[in-house]
This record gives C-alpha cells, sequence and structure tokens, in this order.
C-alpha cells in the first residue's frame, strides 16, 4: 500500500491493519509525515510537530489497545507533556507544557499517539482561525477560503488526510462549525462528559473538548478513549462511558427528530437550506420521525452566549500577568505598568476585546444588568432545549448558516463573526451535547465546492444516541467519502477496504 | 452606540491591567458598543422569576480524598518563568 492510500484510511480502517501487522505504527507514522510535507505548504494546519518523540512511542505502541499505534493531532489548548501549548498566542509563544491534560493521558492508555499541535483562533476566541497569532490555514477545499475555527487547524488536517483524527475544544460552536466548514465530523460532548483539566481555560462553564474525525464511527472511537470521570475535575460527571459504537448499526425506525422553527432563518444560505431539506426528507425514508419543535428564546442565545463568554474568559485570562510563565514585559515602570503592557504585547485584539467586554459586564454597576441577566437567559435557553427533549431524541440543523467565508471577508466586523455562530452557541449554554457531520455541498460562483455540515443536538449525556443517528445518516449517503481536491484524485473515489490490499 | 450603553473603554482596561493604544481604545469602543447594543435585547424578556444557570450542569460539593501525591517539582514548575534563580520566580522591583 503506498503512502497515500494509508492516510485516506479512517482509523477504524487502520486498526485492523496495525492489528494484523499489515502495517506498523512506525510505517503509519512515516506515511503521515509524508502526507503532512505535501498539505502543510498549502494549508497550514500546524503549529509544531514532534515526529521523533512520536516515533519513539510508535516503536513502543501496543496494537492491541484499542488506539494502539494511532496518531492523532491535538489542538494547541490541550497540555501535551514537554510540548509546545501557546494557544496561538503572542504570550504563550515560548510556553511547554509541563503536564498532559487529562485526555491525553487517556489517548495514550488506549494507545494513541499525540504527535503534532493544530492551529485555532488565539485562546480558542474566534470562528475561523484567523485570529491565530502564527499564521492562517486554509480550507483544503478551497485554500482561499478559511477552514472554520476555532479548531480550525484540527479540522483542517483531518479533511486533507494529514491527520486520522484530532482532538479540538468546543465553547460556542469551536469543534461543529469548522467540521461543518472543512467537512468532517465533530462532536462536542456534554459538558462534564469529558475532563477539562490540562486546556487552557477560555469560558469554564461553556468548554468541552471532543473528537474531529472522517467519519462518525472515528469520532465514537475517540469519544470511547476520551470520556469519563477524573477527579482533577470537579465538574467532570461521575457517570459510567458506554461503548460508543454498541448502538452505531441500529436503524432508525422510532427515532424522533426535531425541527427548531426558530432556525428557518432569513439568513440561512440557499443552497445550506436546500442540503437540510435533503437531510429531512432522507432521514423520513429511514423510518425516523420529524417532529416541528419551538425553542422560543433562540434569539437571545447570542447575546447570553457573549456576555457569559466574555466574562469567564476575562477571568481567566487574568492569570497571564508575566510573573510565572509568558511573555513579560522589559523595564516596566511599576507594577501597573508590568501587567498593563505585559498583556498588551501578548494578547490580541480579539483576545483583547473580549477581556475588556467581560471586565465590563462583570464590573460594579453593570453586573446585575448584563451578566446576570445573560445567566437567567441562559436558564430559559436550557428549559427550551428540556421541553423540546421531551418530545423528540434529537434536534437537527444546519452547523452554520453559510459555508466557509473568503479568508479576510469578516475579519474586520465582531458583531457579523458572532451572529454567525447562531446555531451552535446555545448547546454549550444548555450543556447538551451535538455533532456535526457533511451533508452535501454548495458551489461557489467559480464552480469549487465547499462543504455542508448538518448538526444533531442531543440531551446530556445522550451521546450515543446522536452517534447512532448520525452514523444511519452517513452510511447512506456517503457524504464522506468525498475528500477535497487536495486529496487527489487517487483517494477521491474509494476510500474503504475495497482499496486495501490485504 | 444607544444611550443605555455606557461602556468606557479606557476605563474598563484599567480596570483589566490592560494597557491599549488610542486607536485601538477608539475602535473598541464602536465595536464593543455594537456588541451591548445588540445584548440590550435580553432586556425584551422578564427574567424577574428565573434562576440564573451558573452552570450547564449543576453539580455540587464534589471531593476527592485528600491523599499527597507526587506533581511538579520545584524545577518543573519554573520551567516557563520568564526569570528564576535558586529555585524562585524573579520579578522587577515594585517597591521603593
Amino acid at each position: 500500500m503506498n503512502v497515500s492510500d494509508l492516510t485516506a484510511l479512517s482509523i477504524a480502517e487502520l486498526l485492523p491493519l496495525l492489528r494484523r501487522r499489515e502495517a506498523s505504527p512506525r510505517e503509519v507514522l512515516e506515511a503521515l509525515q509524508a502526507r503532512i510535507a505535501e498539505t502543510e505548504p498549502r494549508i497550514d494546519a500546524y503549529l509544531s510537530i514532534d515526529f521523533d518523540e512520536a516515533l519513539r512511542q510508535a516503536e513502543r505502541a501496543d496494537v492491541n489497545l484499542p488506539l494502539g499505534g494511532v496518531p492523532i493531532a491535538i489542538k494547541d489548548i490541550i497540555s501535551v507533556a514537554g510540548q509546545p501549548c501557546t494557544c496561538a498566542s503572542r504570550i504563550l509563544r515560548n510556553y511547554r507544557a509541563p503536564y498532559d491534560a487529562t485526555v491525553i493521558g487517556k489517548l495514550r492508555a488506549a494507545g494513541a499517539i499525540p504527535f503534532g499541535k493544530t492551529n485555532m483562533d488565539e485562546f480558542a476566541m474566534g470562528a475561523s482561525t484567523e485570529n491565530s497569532s502564527v499564521k492562517l490555514t486554509r480550507n483544503p477545499w478551497d485554500t482561499s477560503r478559511v477552514p472554520g475555527g476555532s479548531s480550525g487547524g484540527s479540522a483542517a488536517a483531518v479533511a486533507a488526510n494529514a491527520a486520522f483524527g484530532a482532538l479540538g475544544t468546543d465553547t460556542g460552536g469551536s469543534i461543529r462549525q469548522p467540521a461543518a466548514f472543512s467537512g468532517v465530523v465533530g462532536m462536542k460532548p456534554s459538558y462534564g462528559r469529558v475532563s477539562r483539566f490540562g486546556l487552557v481555560a477560555f469560558a469554564s462553564s461553556l468548554d468541552q473538548a471532543g473528537p474531529l474525525t472522517k467519519t462518525v464511527r472515528d469520532a465514537a472511537l475517540l469519544m470511547n478513549a476520551i470520556a469519563g470521570p477524573d477527579l482533577q475535575d470537579s465538574t467532570c460527571l461521575n457517570e459510567a462511558v458506554p461503548d460508543y459504537t454498541a448502538d452505531l448499526e441500529r436503524d432508525l425506525r422510532g427515532i424522533r427528530l426535531g425541527l427548531p422553527k426558530e432556525y428557518m432563518i432569513d439568513g440561512i444560505d440557499p443552497q445550506v437550506r436546500t442540503a437540510l431539506d435533503k437531510a429531512v426528507a432522507h432521514f423520513n425514508s429511514l423510518g425516523a420521525e420529524i417532529i416541528d419543535v419551538s425553542l422560543p428564546h433562540t434569539e437571545y442565545a447570542i447575546a447570553s452566549y457573549y456576555m457569559i463568554a466574555s466574562a469567564e474568559a476575562s477571568a481567566n485570562l487574568a492569570r497571564f500577568d508575566g510573573v510565572r510563565y509568558g511573555h513579560r514585559a522589559e523595564k516596566p515602570a511599576n507594577l501597573l505598568d508590568h501587567y498593563s503592557r505585559t498583556r498588551e504585547e501578548g494578547f490580541g485584539p480579539e483576545v483583547k476585546r473580549r477581556i475588556i467586554l467581560g471586565t465590563y459586564v462583570l464590573s460594579s454597576g453593570y453586573y446585575e444588568a448584563y451578566y446576570a441577566r445573560a445567566q437567567k437567559v441562559r436558564t430559559l435557553i436550557r428549559r427550551d432545549f428540556a421541553e423540546a427533549f421531551a418530545r423528540v431524541d434529537a434536534l437537527i440543523s444546519p452547523t452554520s448558516p453559510v459555508p466557509a467565508f473568503p479568508l479576510g471577508e469578516r475579519s474586520s466586523d465582531p458583531l457579523q463573526m458572532y451572529l454567525a455562530d447562531i446555531f451552535t452557541n446555545a448547546a454549550n449554554l444548555a450543556g447538551i451535547c451535538g455533532i456535526s457531520l457533511p451533508c452535501g455541498f454548495a458551489r461557489t460562483e467559480n464552480g469549487t465546492r465547499l462543504p455542508i455540515g448538518l448538526q444533531l443536538l442531543g440531551k446530556a449525556l445522550d451521546e450515543q444516541r446522536v452517534f447512532q443517528i448520525a452514523h444511519a445518516y452517513e452510511q447512506s449517503t456517503g457524504w464522506h467519502k468525498q475528500r477535497p481536491p487536495i486529496c487527489g484524485e487517487t483517494s477521491n473515489a474509494q476510500r474503504p477496504t475495497s482499496n486495501v490490499q490485504l | 452606540m444607544s444611550e443605555t450603553v455606557e461602556l468606557d473603554v479606557a476605563h474598563v482596561a484599567k480596570l483589566a491591567r490592560l494597557h491599549l493604544t488610542e486607536e485601538e481604545t477608539k475602535l473598541f469602543q464602536a465595536q464593543l458598543g455594537r456588541v451591548l447594543d445588540y445584548a440590550e435585547k435580553l432586556r425584551e424578556l422578564d427574567t424577574s422569576a428565573v434562576e440564573e444557570a451558573a452552570h450547564a450542569v449543576p453539580i455540587f460539593d464534589v471531593f476527592r480524598e485528600d491523599e499527597p501525591r507526587s506533581w511538579l517539582s520545584a524545577e518543573e514548575a519554573l520551567q516557563n518563568a520568564p526569570r528564576q534563580a535558586n529555585g524562585l520566580f524573579i520579578v522587577p522591583k515594585v517597591v521603593e
């Protein structure tokens, strides 16, 4: 098997080859290294890669473990011991993580090899990866467009076969939206399902780590590895982890899918709307019942989200004071000057904006008007979902109202960028789980195909059912087999095992 | 920016220990003014009888055994320090 064949495989396709010793972890890693050398000049998905260390791990990988010998890319906001963890920020440019995040420890225990750190919006604040202080990552389907964000490097790497799978984080859509823009699968777990220990905190009541993969089954495999209780994170739920692959082959008869009427907004791109309508019809043909539901407080979700997320961010980012780690300003006039210039020099524009916004909404005299009110609206949004999930098993919507937009198009107007989060923010406020998976393509004026993402939202801790519904759709439509032009003609047509010489 | 929004970016920047240039201050004043204008819509709702949701999942009283564990050595804890010596973080002189 040649290099492009190996890297085109899903994790579920790769594992049997490793177990039967038809490919060694070293060969897999070397194939990936060669692939990344091809794709990086065009998409710039990675911030750092340590192949030497990864090769050492590959040499002693136990291929009988659930993810034995599988290299996994990691968003640069998740601590991997000894590796850089910059959050794509100048303030952490020289920082190296002294310990593993719990999700990294769990990946290692499952035999996976975390080998590289992916680009992102600085401190995960953004929806295009353009807020990286290091470089722009490009969408593998159209390199003049953004890959989505903030986990844009993870999404682009997986889409380009430059990673078998990746971890991202999702505070308001940062796994699901780049998955949609880049044509891959992305799962945001329920709040508390996955440990946050070792993630650099953005908004602590909203952040969750989760997988970005080529298929739904791969996302379930990664969730099997990373989910579960953690004594290092008091918000991590003490609930047993089911085998997320167990129900994948169950059919959809009796499944009820809710279509929130408030999500049928004017701003949806017509091609996205068409793809959603077709997906709904397809679910119907698979035996699922489609039910109209209402989430009456939808229009307040974005305002509530940006008040809460910015408030939590301003508190979390207070730790960057230039004392114990990170950038430090030279020759301060006094203590205030030391803090103020360290932070001025270290943070980029979007991070500064959110620190100001968050500090303001928490400040004396404004706390009640903005922050407390937003938290009350959050209660109303949670109730909306509780009522909807009393009637349906999952909610269906586009992941984003638009497909990937051109680089630079939206970076000058923060409010417009925030408004694009309309379908994803609420899930984080409510703590429920959600997945984005490919559901078709939009055509640009010059004929380029851009992936469209379908979002399925499930109630808290119902990841297993969400995976089941997503898998049934994926396998019966085959959208996941479509690869971007950067993957070449050979891997375009067939990725499954028929391609593999046994 | 509407009259209900009283944001003073220069003042908030001091609270946040974040120096901004004059240009940034002006830009943020306009941009965040629009964001706060948008947030005014939260006032449309009667939330007088609604409790604040402090967290996505209400869980309380999470404890673990208070047992000593091996953790970072002093050397490891200092490895990212901007300046260090003799097992200590070195900071600029801040008192006369």
